[in-house]
């Protein structure tokens, strides 16, 4: 378990002064001269040596990601783009950076932009994150007025921040929607290649990272990549802000170090399941796009990228949302389909048009009004949807399903059963058991 | 998709125009963005307009697209497809956007949305009977450890009972919103766990200790210590002797300039001062350096004194760090098995065994993965005590790892595991 030492975000209850005086007196922009001086290949290998995964729920290296950035600057600005469009149901772990440790991502952006030789980085924060963007503006404006990013700073490397938001609409958590938005359009993915790198944001090289990715990199400087290396396992490094939701006794957000298990760390953080650990039902560990895992297979597994995989999920945002054995699991996951059919941006027409069909046929499963063999054929459709879609939305639409068939299966025939055999003894309508 | 429609016109208003305070900040807003840019401007600006009168009418628009230069079209495309912005009044009083995704549905959000619908109105969107109220069901609004939640205007208000929600909802009602104070309504520090925090109990300071990064002890004991067979012991130091932490790439002034490279360094070296010295004059970076940065970058970061002289210092630690760690781990390296004849196998192919897990497990005599599949839970417990990782070895499956690596190696795990080891 993680010591209060090791810990990057040590305002994370805003239980202090978020404002730049108490910033400093934490730690923030000491050094920053020192690092930047060094130049962008030393900021982008010491992130490299730290194994920093991109903490947006993809878990891509985020020090590679910078190199894709061009080595020759070809007159072209280049970006820096930061995810704030923090919208994951049960993520809620970058609204506590910008609310309470905004300099960290303001000097992470400082360095970042170092390091991928950029003058400009736009915030990009969620439009429902109205006070969490005020505090945000406030750093920002705290840190032109003490020189410390903009024209001439003390640092010797210009930068301009530009705090933008948005207004509610989830696919905007998606690079290329983000920078569609940001440029004042709908929020629709575009297609890659071109990718961000080579044409971003007004057709300029730009990189996007989350927030958490950008407001480590400071600490990791500071303290050096092997530190972040050496927490965790390999591949799997660092610490890590998790959302724990749902049925736990003490839901909370806290910084842990990768690689514990999930028992440990909900024993730990939350005060164990609401019932105890035989009432566990199910747990969705890394935000909704992820699926979801059976209570005792998701007991000893380690919370971590690999970890979690082998477990049959995925890391994603390290949300973890817990469900009871009083839970109405079916119900919970048609809850998602709901969702994501809200949140297509209607572009893809599997998505479009398989999301709101899911919903539908998820909502007769509630209820138990369909027939067994439909559960092969909405498994078929999600299998039809995912991979068939410029972004990730009909995959992350398809995969809570996935999920609850692959696991959950006896749920939703028993549901069935039970549907047919009221309405049979009733007597009502004996020969029809469902439609 | 939803599909969302301006309101009626007999509700839309003849005009819209910005208070002086608001037009001001627009301009500001407008400025921050690239010249030929201001489109980007146009969910801050409506999102302003909608701060100002509550509600997008057809007039807010047509104003913000005057004002960027857009066709009516595309703001109108832009204020249809975000879901945050109202396309008809809401109420007076308060517009209460009652969270309804999973995470709040699983903790009551759907007793919260039965109280709008029985104290505002049956449907969203809709205005209770004096026009003081409305309300809608959002998706997830970003504060699902805090739910159930609600957003009224700016603020949150997060952990809610129903009663506690009946009591905002009558404060908001009669116009006495701003008493209920935002955030969490029960006894919690925002998102910490309810009663007091588990974490971050220490006063956070500036002071940063020196990290020093652990050397590998077990693998750098094993030769001496542990009288293990021939090829392991060979072998161990091999994988031992790789620092983890200070790669060459942490540390590039160490790292062998590529052949290509080092050829052109003192050209390189040249160029760079002579530009560094251009750049300084005119107050830009140094952009001509950016080419083939490894070989141009690397010397420069020499020449900053304090920046080298860290990164020699943490090298040293690196380097003497095994040889100081080597006695003090040798204790632990006594063999619990009996390692078997014949040549060792790889062990790091066990998914949750690294190179220093492998060392130490060469030093307690396991060698094989023919050993590994035939542990007994005894054996486990031995092993689990040694190593100090308690459970590793049942909650990786090293024992069926072992055992499929020990039948057929990469190809056997590959078969039963559907993916390759490691």
């Amino acid at each position: 378990m993680l010591a209060d030492k090791d810990r990057i975000f040590t305002n994370l209850y805003g239980q202090h002064d978020w404002t730049l005086a108490g910033a400093r007196e934490r730690g923030a922009w000491v050094g920053t001269k020192e690092f930047i001086d060094s130049g962008r290949d030393w900021i982008t290998n010491e992130v490299k040596a730290s194994g920093l995964r991109g903490r947006g729920g993809a878990g891509f290296p985020t020090a590679l990601k910078w190199t894709f950035m061009p080595k020759v600057n070809d007159g072209r600005p280049h970006y820096l783009l930061v995810n704030a469009d923090e919208s994951e149901p049960g993520t809620c772990k970058d609204r506590e950076i910008l609310r309470h440790d905004p300099h960290h991502l303001v000097e992470g952006c400082l360095l970042a932009a170092r390091a991928m030789d950029a003058h400009t980085a736009f915030i990009y924060v969620r439009g429902e994150f109205i006070r969490e963007r005020q505090h945000l503006e406030r750093a920002v404006e705290e840190a032109y007025e003490a020189r410390l990013i903009g024209k001439d700073n003390i640092h010797g490397w210009d930068l301009d921040i530009i705090v933008h938001h948005g207004a509610g609409a989830y696919i905007c958590g998606e690079e290329t929607a983000l920078m569609e938005s940001l440029e004042g359009k709908k929020g629709q993915p575009r297609l890659k290649p071109p990718f961000p790198a080579g044409m971003g944001v007004y057709g300029n090289p730009t990189t996007v990272n989350n927030v958490e990715s950008i407001a480590v990199v400071p600490e990791i400087l500071r303290r050096s990549g092997a530190w972040f290396a050496s927490i965790g396992r390999a591949n799997n490094t660092g610490t890590k802000l998790m959302c724990v939701s749902g049925h736990v006794n003490k839901p909370a957000t806290f910084e842990e170090a990768m690689g514990e298990s999930f028992k440990d760390i909900i024993e730990k953080h939350c005060g164990g399941i609401r019932g105890g650990w035989d009432n566990l039902l199910a747990v969705i560990p890394g935000g909704a796009s992820v699926p979801c895992v059976p209570g005792e297979k998701i007991q000893n597994a380690i919370v971590d990228f690999d970890g979690l995989r082998e477990a049959g999920s995925s890391m994603g945002t390290a949300a973890i949302i817990v469900m009871d054995k009083q839970t109405d699991i079916i119900k919970a996951i048609w809850r998602l389909s709901a969702f994501y059919k809200h949140e297509s941006c209607g572009q893809c027409t599997p998505c479009r048009e398989g999301t709101g069909w899911m919903m539908r046929v998820m909502e007769r499963m509630v209820e138990g009004r369909a027939q067994k063999r439909e559960i092969d054929m909405l498994f078929e459709v999600t299998k039809q949807i995912e991979g068939h879609t410029i972004c990730a939305l009909g995959d992350a639409a398809a995969w809570p399903i996935q999920g609850l068939i692959r696991n959950f299966r006896h749920v939703i025939e028993a549901r069935i059963d039970q549907y047919t055999y009221s309405s049979t003894s009733d007597g009502a309508v004996p020969s029809i058991a469902a439609e | 998709m939803v599909a969302r429609r301006l309101a009626d016109e007999s509700v839309q208003p003849a005009k819209f125009a910005f208070s002086a305070e608001n037009a001001k900040w627009a301009e500001w807003k407008i400025g921050l963005y690239p010249a030929g840019r201001q489109q980007s401007a146009v969910i801050p600006l409506l999102m302003r307009a909608q701060d100002q009168d509550g509600w997008v009418s057809r007039a807010t628009i047509e104003t913000v697209a005057d004002m960027l230069g857009m066709a009516y079209i595309r703001v109108l495309e832009v204020a249809t497809f975000y879901t945050q912005f109202q396309l008809q009044p809401v109420g007076r009083n308060a517009h209460i956007q009652v969270c309804g995704t999973t995470p709040c549905m699983l903790r009551g959000a759907g007793e919260l949305i039965e109280i709008c619908k029985n104290k505002i109105h049956h449907d969203p969107h809709h205005l209770n009977a004096d026009g003081t109220m409305s309300w809608e069901e959002v998706e997830c609004a970003g504060a699902c450890v805090n739910a159930p939640m609600v957003t009224i205007y700016h603020d949150t208000y997060e952990d809610l009972t129903p009663a506690r929600f009946e009591e905002i909802v009558d404060a908001f009602a009669a116009g006495k919103g701003a008493t209920i104070k935002p955030g969490p309504q029960i006894d919690r520090l925002h998102s910490a766990a309810e009663g007091g925090r588990t974490t971050l109990l220490e006063k956070p300071t500036a002071k940063r200790e020196k990290f020093i990064p652990p050397a590998p002890p077990a693998d750098a004991a094993a030769p001496a210590a542990a009288p293990a067979p021939a090829p392991a012991a060979a072998q161990a130091p091999t994988t031992a002797a790789k620092p983890k932490d200070v790669s060459e790439e942490s540390a590039p002034a160490l790292k062998g300039t590529p052949a290509a490279a080092k050829v052109s360094e003192a050209k390189a070296e040249g160029e760079r001062k002579a530009t560094n010295a251009s750049a300084k004059a005119n107050g830009k970076p140094n952009d001509a350096m950016r080419e083939g940065a490894v070989g141009a970058e690397s010397p420069a970061v020499q020449d900053t004194g304090k920046a080298s002289g860290e990164k020699k210092s943490r090298t040293i630690i690196a380097s003497n760090a095994p040889a100081a760690k080597a006695e003090s781990a040798a204790p632990a390296a006594t063999p619990l098995f009996a390692a078997p004849a014949g040549a060792a196998d790889d062990l790091k192919l066990i998914s949750g065994v690294g190179p220093v897990l492998e060392g130490k497990l060469k030093a307690l005599g396991v060698t094989q993965w023919s050993q590994v599949a035939a542990f007994t839970e005894a054996d486990i417990a031995k092993l689990d005590d040694a190593l100090g990782f308690k459970g590793r070895v049942t909650r990786d499956e090293w024992v069926k790892q072992a055992a499929a690596l020990a039948k057929g190696g990469e190809a056997e795990y590959v078969r039963v595991f559907g993916k390759k080891p490691r």
